[in-house]
This record gives C-alpha cells, structure tokens and sequence, in this order.
C-alpha cells in the first residue's frame, strides 16, 4: 500500500464554545485523489485550515509523510509540501501573469530585490509544468475565472507540494473549465502530487476522486473508496436525511403563456432567440457560460437592453428597460451570486424580505406601514419555513440555504407571474437543495412560470418539465426530462462539436 | 423616532444602540465636566442661547454629510456649496433691494434671494450626485472637485472680497428669536433633524439609501434606482447647504467664498463620532444629533479658557476623531464577535 | 517590464495625459506666444518641484489602497518645528542638517498614520483627515506659528542655481534651482524602491488585494508602516525645499495643496481603489496641473478664477479616468477569449 502522504487522527477543534470539529481523522495516500464533502457547517473549512497551519487544533495530530506533528505554523506547512488553494484564489488582479507566479517564491525566499529574469524563468517553470499557454505579461484583472484558477494551480506547484488542497475549486467554473480542471488534477496525479479535493458536489465526487471521507456536524461519517457510492447513499451521509429521486411533471394544461419572447437578439450574447412559457411550466436552460444564458435571462429582467426583438408577459408587450420595469411586470430574479448580488448581509431579515416591494407597503410620501412590513414578513418566513426567530437580526445568521430562501421571498413578495432562477443552489447545502427544489415545484404547481438557469444536471432534470440547451446565443435543442439522461445531457452542454 | 427598519438594522449591527447609550453618557459627561470646571459661565441660560446660535450653521451641514455617507459616499463640498449660495442671495440682494427701501418692500426681494440660495444648493447637490451617479467619479474624489469648484466660483463672482451691505431686514429676521429664547437658526436644525430623521427612519426612500449604501449591487438587482436615488440624496445635502450658508449670512451679516473653512472636517468628525459607518449602510440621524451637541459642548467650554488659543481647536477635533475611531474599532470587534456567537 | 502593445498603450493613461499636455501647451502658444520660450519653461519646472515632490509619497499611498490628505501638515509642522525651534535663527551651517531633521520629524509624524491604518486598520481618509488637522492645530495653536524669515544657510541654499534662462523678449530672467536635481532624485530613488525590490512590489500587492498578500506572506503591517513612514519624511523634506526656494517661511503656505496633488496623481492614471499607478503618469499629471495653473496667467484668465478652474479639471480629469477604466474594462471583457486551459 502506498505510503500515505496525509494521515490526521482525533483532531478536534473549537471556537468559542462552538465544537467545529470533535475528534476527526482522514488518511490521503500518495498520488491519490480524495474528495472531502459535507455541509456547511460540517467542519471541513476548519480541518483544511488545521491542516495548513492557519488554525491550531485543540487535540490530535497530523502526520505528513510519516512525520508527526501536534499542530502546524503556516510556512512549515507550506514547507512541508502542503499547499491550499482556497476559493477566491488569492491572485492579485492588478499584477501580471508573470508576478502573481512569481511573488510568493520571492516572498519565501526573503528576497529583498526583485530580479525580472529570475521571476519570468520562475514563471515559465510554472506554466510549463501543466502546459499552461498563457500570457505571462498580462494583467490578471483581464482574465477569465478558470485563468485564474489555473495560476493558482501553477503558483502552487511551484513550492515542490506533495499535497494540493483545493477548496471548492469549481463552483465559478463552466462544465468545460471543470474537465480542463480535473485533465490537470490528474495529471498532477500521475507526478505522484496527491490532490484533496473540498466539495458538496456529488457528480464531481465520482468523476474525479477515488476515495471520499464525509463529515457531519464536525465528526466523520463515512469514508471509503468511490466506487461504492452512489447518489442516495451520498446525500444520507450528508444530511442524515433520505432523499428520493425528484422530478417535475406538471398537470397537464394548456394555459395562455405567461412569458412569451420573440427574436430576442442582443450583440455579442444571443440571436433570434424565442419561446413561450407556460404557467405552471419550469424551463430549465443549459449551457457553458458564454453561452449566452445569463445575458438572457438578464434582458428578461431588464438588466440588459435588446437590440431587437419583442418580450411579451401575460400576452401583452412588455417594455423592459430597467430592473423596476421588470419587477413591475411581475417578473423576479435570484441572481447566482446570491451573497454579492442578492443579499444586504448586514441588514436585518426583514429588510431583505420587504426591499423589493416597498412601493406597496407605504402611503403617503413613501412613509412605510409598519405593521404591512411585519405581516409581509412573518407570512413569508412561515412560507418558505426560513429557520429564524427573530426577524430583525442579520441576514448573514443565517445559512446558504436559508439565505437562498430570504431571496425567493423577496419575489415571491412580489405579485409574480415570472420566477427567473440563475444557479439556484450553488453553495448551498444538500438538505437545503432538496427543500429549495421542493419549494421550486410546488411554487409552479401553484400558478407560477418559473425559469431555471444551471449548470447542475441533476438540479435540472429534477425540476425542469422542459429542457432547453444553449449554444453560442442560440437555443439549439430542445428535451423532455422523463426522456433524457444526464449523461446526454452533459454532451449536448458542453458541446460534441 | 423608531421604525421597522432603521432600529432592526441598527440592533442587527449589534453595536448601534448601545452607542447611542455611548454618545448620551458622553453627552453628559462632558456637559458637567463644563459645567464644574467653569460654574460661572457654562450653563447659563445665556450661554445655553449663545450655543444655539453657532452650531446649526455646521449641524445642519453635519446632517447633509451623513446621509451622503450612509449611501457610502461622503459630501466633502458643503461648506463650499454654503458658502456659494449664500454668495448668490448676497449678490442679488446688494444688486437689486433700493437703498433706504421700507422693509415691507424688502420682503419679497427676500423671499427671491432665499429660494435663489435654495436652488443654487439643489443644483450644486445635483452636480455632485450627478457626477458620483452617472459618471462613476468615486465619491471623494468628486466632492473634494466640486468643493475647489464651488468655493472657486465664489471667489470668482465676488473678487474674493466679503459681500456686506444687506438689507438690515435680513439679519433682524435671521436672528429673530422664538419665545425670545430659540434662535431661528435652531429652530431650523431641530426641523431639519427630525425631517431627515423621519426620511431615514420612516420612509421607503430611507430604506432605498441603507440598501444601497450596504450593497449597491444587489440593490439594483433588487428593483432599485441607484442613480437617482443616490442624486437625490446629494441634492438634498446640497439643499441643507445652502440653507446653513444662508444661516451664516445672517450672523455675519456678509457673505464670503471661504467661511467655514474648518467646517468640513468638523462634519465628518460629527458623522463619524454619531455612528455613521463611512462605509455606508449604517447611522441614525439621533447619533449625529447627540454628536454635534457634545462638539458644541467642547467648543464653548474651551472658548472659556482663554488661555487656551484658538488654533489649539484644530488639535482637540483631531485627536478626537483620532480617538472616536480607535475606540469605535476596539468596541466593533467586541460586538462582532458576541454576535457570531449569539446566532450560533 | 510589460510588453507595450498597441492595444496595451491605448488603455494605459499615461498617452492620454502626455497629448493632453501636448494639446495644451500649443494652445497656450498659440493664445499667447510665450509658452515655449526658455523662461517660461524654467517657471514651470520651478513650479512642478513642490508639487512633485508631493505626488510621489501621495501616489504611493492611493497605490497602496489608501489616500493620505496629511502630508502638506506634516511638510508645513515639519519645516516650521525645524526652522523655528530647533534651528537658530543664524543659522550658517550645512543645510543637509535642516533636511535630516526635518526628514526625521516627518517621519515621526508618518508613524502615527502608519500605526493608524497598518495595525488598527482605520480607514485612512478619516485618519489623516484628523491627523492632517491635528498638526495643523500644534503648529498654529502649541507653536504658534507665524510668517517669517529663513535662516541664512537655508536661504543661500535657496539661491543656488543650475542655470539661468533669459527671455529676450520681456527682458525676464528665470533661474532653475538646484532643488530640481532633489526631485530627480527622489523619483529615481523611488523608481527604483517600487519597481525593483520586494518592498515595492509589496505596496502594489498590497493595493492588488491586502488578504491575499497577507496570505503569500508578505508583512503587511510592515510594509504599510514603511510607507507612511517614508511619505512623512518626504514631506519634510519637501518642506525644506519649499522654504529655500521662496525664501519665506509661511506656515500655511502649503496647506490646501493637498487637493491638487491628488488630483494631479489621479489624473496621471493611479488608481483610487489601489494597485495601479506610476511615476511618469504621476509626474505626467503635475506636470498638467501646474500647466494648467500656469496658463491661467498667460491667457489673461484673472487669478480669482483659478480655483474654480482647478476644481473643474479635478471632476474632467476624474471623470474621463473613472470612464476610461470602465470602458477598458468593458472591451477586455468583450475581447477576451474564454479561458487558454491547459494542454497537459
């Protein structure tokens, strides 16, 4: 058996009076690909940030390469061959290819001076050792997300890493950067360079990882080698829950459309696009990014102004030309950054319930009801069963799922017709994805017509009662859920051509 | 003044009423700290009037900058937007009222050169929400221009020479006293606050300026104008301007392009000293209220220390916006972290 | 270090500026005549030495992410402690001891921002807002400065001169001070700090995104302190240089300037939100403003007038900045192909 490069026993961890983690171990063997999945709230941040050094657990230890430790600085981490790559990849925008490389080989070096030659042959080193073809002159700030990503993949080869941690690495990247990501993963593989690989994303679990811990509630709950897992076991190690295969096949009614959109074309986006959608349908829209989905369901929203074509809502021609026009129409919109986009963290529950339907709640001069606000509040929160007690307290309380929720109820607020979803559970645990689908469905049952944007097959294939794929701006196959797989349906989105 | 909203967020923050607690102690405090240390003067019913009449000059001025700063921008230009107001109503007044006119003829002459100083305010609030809104200028950047611009202009005009010789009748109404105690100029502020107070705290477009001050991106994807409401927001500072410069005409009876030169700073240690985050999102018109009243405390009471120069002011507003900040840090991280645990 | 594309030198500032001077100056030619004589140019050269001396310390502020409005505080407490208190009033000596001294105070003074922003991370407007006015209270309130005199090593140093420039024309003499070769200096100095040591890299990392350079190791609280420490030495020294050349020390003679130093280092393309900037943009940017000022008095603009010019330029030159950022960033987004990937 391979000698393992990670092995942590009984590591327990807290944070004033919050057990993060209560005594957990994981075992990574050399040149091996492990997948960490649980929850938020699972404790599987807090061992990563045990592991590299960045917090320093109250028992247990950790053994790199044989050696053990009871705790960890950062540079010895680092010096050990332990690198994180965390979410944001820690690149700085305003500097080129070349330094952002370069810069952290410098730094551990205490170099004083800077010498260019030195820093551009490092940073040839670096791309070359994944084959990277890129600009090294230029600015970060003009590159793609995956670019960036893919720097920080070299900057850490950089430092002789026995182990690459990455930190939910694919959650802003399209199907297609996914594969050129996991093409890279194994081939650092194949240099003996093991990779754990921090996810909730089970069909990522499979394709890449050959053996997965889960955590719950900062304890382990399962481990073993991938190849025996499948779904439903997966999402029960996660949530303790058992969750049954969903899917969405409304009554069958032939109903005036709710939204109908002709020839929509906007430069540089989408062409000629058009459909019509129903009450009560759920479209669900797939598609790398680029290909011009977002823009789309943007223009719908009023975000983005056409160039021509015509959208129509409940039959009658709309005229979208600002974001207020739109919720006029009864159109909403969850946007797929919910925390950037679509959330006033600091700002009371309420506040972020109520922001988008204050016209309604006040009277004269715009002096609010009070007691209109409270009630709007309370009916939504027992709604959407948001997990609350007091209303008043900052929306960052509470977690991914929930927060997911507040958003949807600011919507739903609204007197909607149209429910435009775009990613709606990136970052967003597994219990509560199964709730938030739930709720999805019984929304369009109730009247609602609902479009969903994802890349998430198994989210789409478990709420869409109608599939669409998009390509280069163009609508160009349309599905029937019950008669697709997911399979066939990540071909078409990422494209045979 | 307590509504859905305003107090939610404030008690969300976890650390704002509790510094309106803060403030009031301090409130207290340094009055009887005046008051024991100078017994004969402090606390006098003459100097209570003679209080009153100085600090809405820079109060209202004071209120007008927080609400910019609660959008995440600040108003570094109202002393120059004062001051160019009351320029204007100077002018048209020396250039139009006859000489040796009957008051009853001065009257009208009045009313025009007031709502000429009022719109000369709107429109320098306009200028400067335009130029944050629609042009992308970063907020400090813009109104630190519009402050050049503004008192430039007003030198321009006048030559750099004060204007002087109004019409008596202007003074004698501006200093006017209620109940022959309450100055107009008070008056004035106390309308001002509650009204500004009652926008943040009651209101749909106070709402609107918390929201975007917290994220301007999620709320534009929530439905809501930025642009205009932050305008909106820079013409009304614009407005409270003017009408503190023209508050300041009637004391000194003239109008000049740089009074109030050490206002601005003033401002934006009352702004912050009230408990407006400079970041936006954040304060309630009360703390700033209860932060100007302290400053004015300081200030009278070190104007009775005669062996205390003037100039020495300067080194007092700075240390204490030095201090106010340090300790706003200390006590916020506090808070923070009582929070996360709370909700946890 | 970058290679310099066509597409690349269209995005950058730096062009834009340098036209703009380029277009001004055969305006000004064209208006009066005397822009490109040798004296006139000596004047500007003259002119620039304060101002640059300035933008360089308040550039490498703004890159860090910060923005500094103490510094003419510092220069002016600075040069007045040295000048007045420390130094006799006959003072013959070498006139490097005025320099070191008042460096040195500076850099005291520099500390206490430094402390400030690097290790309780106040925002740094509001700091040096109040440490720019606490300074400024010392000098007029504890010393109580007033105008006065040079001692006679300051005033020789004041007259020593590289060349004379004689303007046959108008019978007018200008000469270039020595002092040009201290700003040269500094630039090439600071050049070299920020382009080739880790120290340098380090500020533009820092403005890049402070937690992730915190995270690649780099001693942030260090190297912020450095800086701030660094920008109040170069302010006394530029104090110095300001009282030789005038041969007066007026207290406030520098204070206000702050505005158009910054505006001068926006406008030679340094960014507000941090991480990006460069000398030459920033010399570039003086270089127009002081033109601009200047020209005021060639085109026969009166003097009353140039503050409301200056502020115009600071919102142009902001405003098309601010655009041209999100136009660049607009096209790269349009252009840009979706990602390389790898070909292992």
């Amino acid at each position: 058996m391979p000698e393992s490069v990670l092995k942590v026993e009984g590591i327990a961890k807290a944070f004033g009076g919050v057990q993060a983690l209560k005594g957990v171990s994981l075992e990574i063997g050399k040149g091996e690909i492990h997948c960490l999945a649980g929850e938020n709230g699972s404790g599987k941040s807090t061992l990563i940030k045990v592991i590299s050094g960045v917090h320093e657990p109250d028992a247990g230890t950790i053994e790199i390469e044989g050696r053990r430790f009871s705790r960890l600085a950062p540079m010895e981490a680092i010096a050990l061959g332990v690198q994180v790559i965390y979410q944001d990849f820690s690149v700085f925008p305003n500097l080129s290819v070349m330094e952002n490389l370069a810069l952290n080989m410098e730094v551990m070096d205490h170099r004083v001076l800077v010498n260019y030659r030195r820093a551009r042959s490092i940073a040839a080193h670096a791309v070359s050792q994944i084959g990277f073809d890129i600009d090294l002159d230029e600015r970060v700030e003009n590159l793609s997300v995956a670019d960036r990503q893919l720097i920080a993949v070299c900057r850490a080869l950089l430092q002789d890493s026995k182990l690459i941690i990455m930190d939910e690495p694919t959650s802003a990247l399209t199907k297609r950067e996914v594969k050129a990501l996991f093409a890279v993963i194994k081939g650092l593989q194949s240099r003996g360079i093991s990779v754990l690989f921090v996810s909730h994303k089970l069909d990522e679990v499979f394709e890449i990882s050959e053996r997965f811990t889960i955590f719950r509630n900062g304890e382990n709950v399962a481990s073993g080698s991938t190849r025996d897992l499948d779904r439903r076991t997966f999402a029960l190690h996660m949530t303790g829950r058992e969750f049954a295969d969903e899917s969405y096949r409304p009554a069958a009614a032939l109903e005036a459309p709710a939204l109908s959109v002709r020839n929509l074309t906007l430069r540089g986006a989408y062409a000629n696009v058009s459909f019509d959608l129903a009450p009560r349908e759920i479209l669900g829209i797939t598609g790398l990014l680029g290909s011009g989905r977002t823009e789309l369901v943007e223009t719908i929203f009023g975000i983005a102004q056409p160039d021509s074509g015509s959208i129509e809502i409940g039959g009658k021609p709309a005229r979208l030309r600002s974001v207020k026009d739109a919720v006029r129409a009864g159109i909403g919109y969850v946007p797929s950054d919910r925390l950037t986009e679509g959330l006033f963290l600091p700002q009371a529950i309420e506040r972020n319930i109520v922001v988008a339907v204050l016209e309604r709640l006040s009277g004269w001069f715009g002096v609010l009801s009070r007691k209109a606000v409270a009630e709007t509040t309370k009916r939504w929160i027992a709604d959407l069963a948001i997990a609350t007690r007091d209303p008043s307290l900052p929306v960052r309380t509470l977690s991914g799922g929930n927060q997911q929720k507040v958003v949807l109820a600011r919507w739903l607020a609204n007197d909607l017709k149209v429910l435009i979803l775009n990613g709606p559970t990136m970052g967003v645990d597994i219990g509560s994805k199964y709730d938030i689908h739930a709720l999805i469905r019984r929304l369009a049952a109730k009247g609602l017509a609902v479009i969903i944007v994802s890349d998430d097959l198994p989210e789409i294939l478990a709420c869409a009662s109608r599939i669409v794929v998009m390509q280069n701006g163009a609508f160009v196959q349309e599905l029937n859920p019950a008669s697709t797989t997911e399979s066939k349906l990540g071909e078409l989105s990422t494209g045979v051509a | 003044m307590t509504a859905i909203g305003a107090p939610a967020a404030q008690r969300a923050r976890g650390s704002r009423d509790p510094n309106l607690v803060r403030l009031l102690v301090m409130l207290v405090f340094v009055f009887v700290l005046m008051t024991i240390l100078r017994p004969a003067e402090f606390a006098t019913l003459a100097d209570f009037n003679s209080m009153m009449r100085q600090f809405p000059e820079y109060g209202i001025m004071a209120i007008g900058m927080s609400l910019t700063m609660i959008t995440g921008g600040i108003d570094l230009g109202v002393v120059g937007t004062a001051n160019l107001s009351a320029i204007v109503a100077a002018t048209f007044l020396i250039g139009t009222v006859p000489v040796g006119a009957a008051p009853a003829q001065v009257v009208p002459y009045l009313i025009v050169a007031v709502l000429l100083a009022l719109a000369t305010g709107l429109a320098c609030g306009a200028i400067a929400g335009t130029l944050i809104s629609r042009f992308n200028i970063p907020a400090i950047l813009a109104t630190l221009g519009t402050q050049q611009l503004f008192t430039g202009i007003g030198i321009g005009i006048t030559s750099g020479r004060p204007q002087s010789h109004l019409p008596l009748l202007y003074s004698k109404i501006g200093n006017t006293e209620f109940l022959h105690f309450f100055p107009l100029s008070f008056v004035l502020f106390v309308v001002v606050a509650l009204a500004v107070g009652f926008l943040l705290s009651r209101t749909r477009f106070g709402a609107y300026v918390y929201m975007i001050g917290t994220n301007a991106k999620a709320a534009r994807y929530a439905g809501l104008n930025n642009a205009s409401i932050i305008l909106r927001t820079y013409m009304i500072s614009g407005l409270l301007s003017s009408v503190a410069g023209l508050i300041m005409m009637a004391r000194a009876n003239s109008a000049k392009a740089d009074y109030g030169a050490p206002y601005t700073l003033q401002c934006v240690l009352i702004a912050v000293l009230g408990g407006i985050d400079p970041n936006g999102g954040f304060g309630k018109i009360q703390g700033v209220t209860l932060a100007i009243l302290i400053l004015q405390f300081l200030s009278s009471g070190l104007n009775m220390f005669n062996s205390v120069s003037n100039f020495y002011r300067d080194v007092i507003w700075g240390g204490v916006l030095i201090l106010v900040l340090v300790f706003n840090y200390f006590f916020s991280r506090r808070a923070n972290r009582r929070a996360i645990r709370e909700a946890s | 270090m970058t290679v310099l594309t066509s597409r690349r030198m269209l995005g950058r500032p730096e062009p834009w500026v340098f036209a703009a001077i380029v277009a001004l100056s055969l305006l000004v030619q064209a208006r009066s005549g005397q822009f490109f004589t040798g004296n006139n140019l000596v004047d500007l050269a003259r002119a620039l030495i304060v101002p640059g001396l300035f933008s360089v310390g308040c550039m490498m502020v703004i890159v860090s992410g910060g923005i500094d409005v103490s510094f003419t505080a510092i220069a002016s407490l600075a040069m007045y402690v040295t000048d007045k208190v420390i130094l006799p009033e006959d003072y013959g000596g070498s006139v490097l001891l005025a320099y070191a001294i008042s460096a040195g105070l500076g850099l005291l003074m520099g500390a206490l921002n430094g402390v400030l922003v690097a290790f309780l991370r106040l925002p740094t407007l509001i700091v040096t807002l109040g440490t720019a006015s606490l300074y400024t209270g010392l000098m007029f309130g504890a010393f109580a400065a007033s105008a006065s005199g040079v001692p006679p090593a300051i005033a020789a140093h004041g007259k020593q001169i590289l060349f004379t420039a004689v303007n046959n024309d108008l019978g007018l003499t200008s000469t270039m001070p020595v002092h040009v070769l201290i700003l040269a200096g500094v630039l090439f100095l600071v050049f070299l700090l920020l382009r080739y040591t880790m120290l340098g890299r380090g500020i533009y990392a820092i403005g890049g995104d402070e937690a992730a350079a915190e995270r690649a190791g780099f001693n942030v609280r260090a190297i912020k302190m450095f800086l701030y420490c660094l920008v109040g030495a170069l302010a006394g020294v530029t104090g110095i240089v300001r009282i030789s050349m005038i041969d007066y020390a007026d207290p406030s003679s520098m204070l206000g300037m702050e505005l158009t130093v910054i505006a001068a280092v926006v406008l030679g393309g340094t960014r507000v939100t941090g991480g990006v900037g460069t000398l030459t943009g920033t010399i570039l940017g003086v270089a127009l403003m002081t033109i601009l000022e200047n020209s005021l008095i060639l085109m026969g603009i009166p003097t009353y007038w140039s503050r409301a010019f200056t502020g115009a330029i600071i919102i142009i030159g902001t405003g098309v900045t601010a655009r041209q950022i999100g136009l660049t960033r607009r096209r790269d987004r349009a252009l840009s192909t979706p990602s390389k990937g790898a070909q292992a």
